[in-house]
């Protein structure tokens, strides 16, 4: 066990160091730093004060190894756009986008996991149909058209919530639905199949014969089982879910870090962009790496690959 | 009623109902018979063959100039909505008429989701076949890149580059497809191993097959379901992403007519003229909804054992 931990965390390491680096270069894609710093018209003398001010004249290894071990210690140097330091302004945003991503992921858990269920005791029923009709459209609806249709029918139809701002729950509600509409399918499936596989299996009719009720059947006994694969899924849907908030958060002008990485983009404030990358990197590696573990702990079989 | 058929050897023979019965119906009608049985393939396979024709032959069906503006007709309503038949499905903003937007449309949207998903399927199959196929340290470092890919939130990455190197059409193709090889790897990879552990394989090693041809000829063929799957996935992944950056204003760049650059232009009248933001956006979920359809339709079909 502590082996596969360890080996598990090296390949996490590994990972995080590989999408720094990556997060890293995209400073060098938009060709030289120094005179996107400098602005336009500076002059020669300018870019070359630049460019000796910010580091850009050392090799690129140097100023990885610089900025990672800056970054590691929490500081990603300051934003182009703000002049302050990229960490205090992605630190208030953070908490925004981690409990929307909460909310998002116990939403799509909650309507899921019981859809699922339902839909495997019953499979071909009109509500396994409902809840396959459920998980198609919600692998197809494009999310901004989604929220979009919401904002139009709750927030101006019916005024029952305010279509933009972060100031109380009520902000949330609308993209908790959406965020967690765009994971519920996949956990949805997992659960109806890890269902149907664990209900045709020899302790179900051992449970059902030694009299136990249909709904600890279920629950004590399916349930228990089927639940395995699915904690994996969420936790890389989690991941994902944070990375894709960026598009929830700009429907609904919620101030969290990806209304701020959508901003920091469109103003080419290069150093915020990359924190956030490495940061959104940084959760969804550390979800899969508890995922993982959590797994191999319930389930000793999983130790061995 | 007897029927002509040929039998393995080519030489046509005479099946009469007895043996019929007996014999039951060959592979070929037992798939034609999934196909022709299986409704969600069918309606996905029909909207999407639509769509494409609309697409192909926009300069034919469209009733204006997609890029026409007329500030004098701007956001008429669409006929159902009490406008008048010379622009169906209205105007925007600038005047535009509306159907024929959605027309030419169609053609971004389709363009990006084939060629992402061939520049996705040429990686990911690659790396999947290989790392499924010598195992080893190449699965190690194949199975490592799928770990950094999958790290990297995609949406994010996509727009962070298409706004470094601008929004075109091209830009915006590329970097969608070299974002999204993750499933194909992880799908090819998991086959290919299965695959590889067959006899059959053994057999051709044994007479002496190289190992090209063993990949081409044994391998390829028999994970060809599985890929085509995974291309309707990611081919609709891949328009949603470019509908999704569009949207965002970061991805293709007015005046092309994307949906997803027709909803984010119609969200500053959504209150007053809804129809602006909700016609686009149900076309493309129109469209996902049948691309995922006949995924999912074309796996219970060629290899229904995977069925969930």
């Amino acid at each position: 066990m502590i082996n596969f931990v360890l080996r598990r965390l090296g390949l996490a390491l590994l990972v995080s160091l590989t999408v720094s680096f990556l997060s890293f270069m995209l400073i060098f894609l938009s060709g030289d730093p120094a005179v996107a710093i400098a602005g336009e018209g500076a002059s020669m003398a300018d870019i070359e004060a630049v460019r000796s001010q910010y580091g850009f004249d050392r090799p690129i290894l140097v100023q990885y190894f610089a900025w990672l071990g800056q970054a590691v210690q929490g500081n990603f140097g300051n934003s182009y756009y703000f002049n302050l330091p990229v960490t205090d302004l992605v630190a208030d945003r953070l908490s925004v986008t981690v409990k929307l991503g909460l909310c998002g992921m116990g939403f799509a858990l909650i309507t899921a996991i019981p859809l699922g269920v339902i839909a495997a005791m019953r499979p071909n029923s009109i509500v396994d149909r409902t809840a396959l009709l459920f998980s198609v459209v919600g692998q197809a609806i494009p999310s901004f058209w989604f929220g979009l249709i919401l904002i139009v029918v709750f927030a101006v139809q019916l005024r029952w919530l305010p279509a933009s701002g972060t100031d109380s729950w009520k902000n949330f509600v609308m993209p908790t639905i959406v965020l967690g509409y765009y994971a519920m399918p996949a956990i949805m499936r997992l659960t109806r199949a890890g269902m149907l596989d664990v209900l045709n299996s020899d302790f179900i009719r051992t449970a059902r014969a030694k009299g136990s009720s249909e709904l600890r059947v279920m629950f004590k006994h399916g349930l228990r089982n089927a639940i395995i694969p699915v904690v994996s899924l969420a936790a890389v849907q989690m991941g994902f879910m944070l990375g894709g908030s960026i598009v929830v958060e700009s429907i609904f002008a919620l101030n969290g870090a990806g209304y701020l990485a959508w901003e920091s983009i469109a103003r080419n404030d290069l150093p915020t962009v990359q924190a956030l990358i490495l940061i959104f990197s940084m959760f969804y590696i550390v979800f899969t790496l508890i995922a993982d573990v959590l797994n191999a702990c319930l389930d000793p079989r999983m130790r061995s690959s | 009623m007897t029927q002509t058929v040929t039998n393995p050897t080519g030489a046509a023979f005479d099946r009469d109902p007895l043996l019929e019965q007996i014999l039951g119906p060959t592979p070929g009608q037992m798939l034609r018979r999934r196909v022709l049985g299986h409704q969600g393939l069918l309606i996905g396979g029909a909207v999407i063959a639509l769509l494409a024709l609309m697409a192909i032959f926009a300069p034919l069906i469209a009733p204006h100039d997609p890029f026409a503006q007329s500030l004098m007709n701007r956001m008429e309503p669409p006929v159902f909505l009490g406008g008048s038949w010379e622009h169906p499905l209205g105007t925007d903003h600038l005047g535009r008429d509306y159907l024929s937007r959605l027309i030419y449309g169609a053609r971004v949207s389709l363009l990006i989701g084939v060629v992402a998903a061939v520049i996705s399927g040429v990686i990911g199959t690659t790396m999947g076949v290989a790392a499924g196929y010598f195992g080893g340290r190449v699965d190690a470092v194949v199975t490592f890149l799928i770990n950094v890919r999958l790290a990297m939130p995609v949406v994010l990455v996509a727009l962070a580059v298409v706004a470094i190197l601008g929004g075109s059409l091209t830009v915006v193709t590329t970097v969608v497809g070299l974002l999204l090889w993750d499933r194909f790897a992880v799908v090819m990879r998991a086959s290919t191993r299965q695959v590889r552990a067959r006899e059959y394989v053994a057999a051709a090693r044994a007479v002496g097959a190289s190992t090209p041809r063993i990949l081409l000829t044994e391998i390829m063929p028999n994970i060809a379901n599985n890929l085509i799957v995974v291309v309707t996935l990611e081919m609709a992944h891949a328009i949603l992403i470019e509908a999704a950056l569009s949207f965002l204003g970061l991805g293709v760049q007015p005046p092309t007519p994307s949906w997803g650059l027709m909803v984010s232009e119609g969200k500053t009248m959504m209150l007053f003229e809804p129809w602006l933001v909700l016609i686009p956006g149900a076309v493309l979920f129109t469209l996902v909804l049948a691309i995922n359809l006949m995924g999912d339709g074309l796996r219970d079909v060629t290899a229904p054992e995977n069925r969930n």
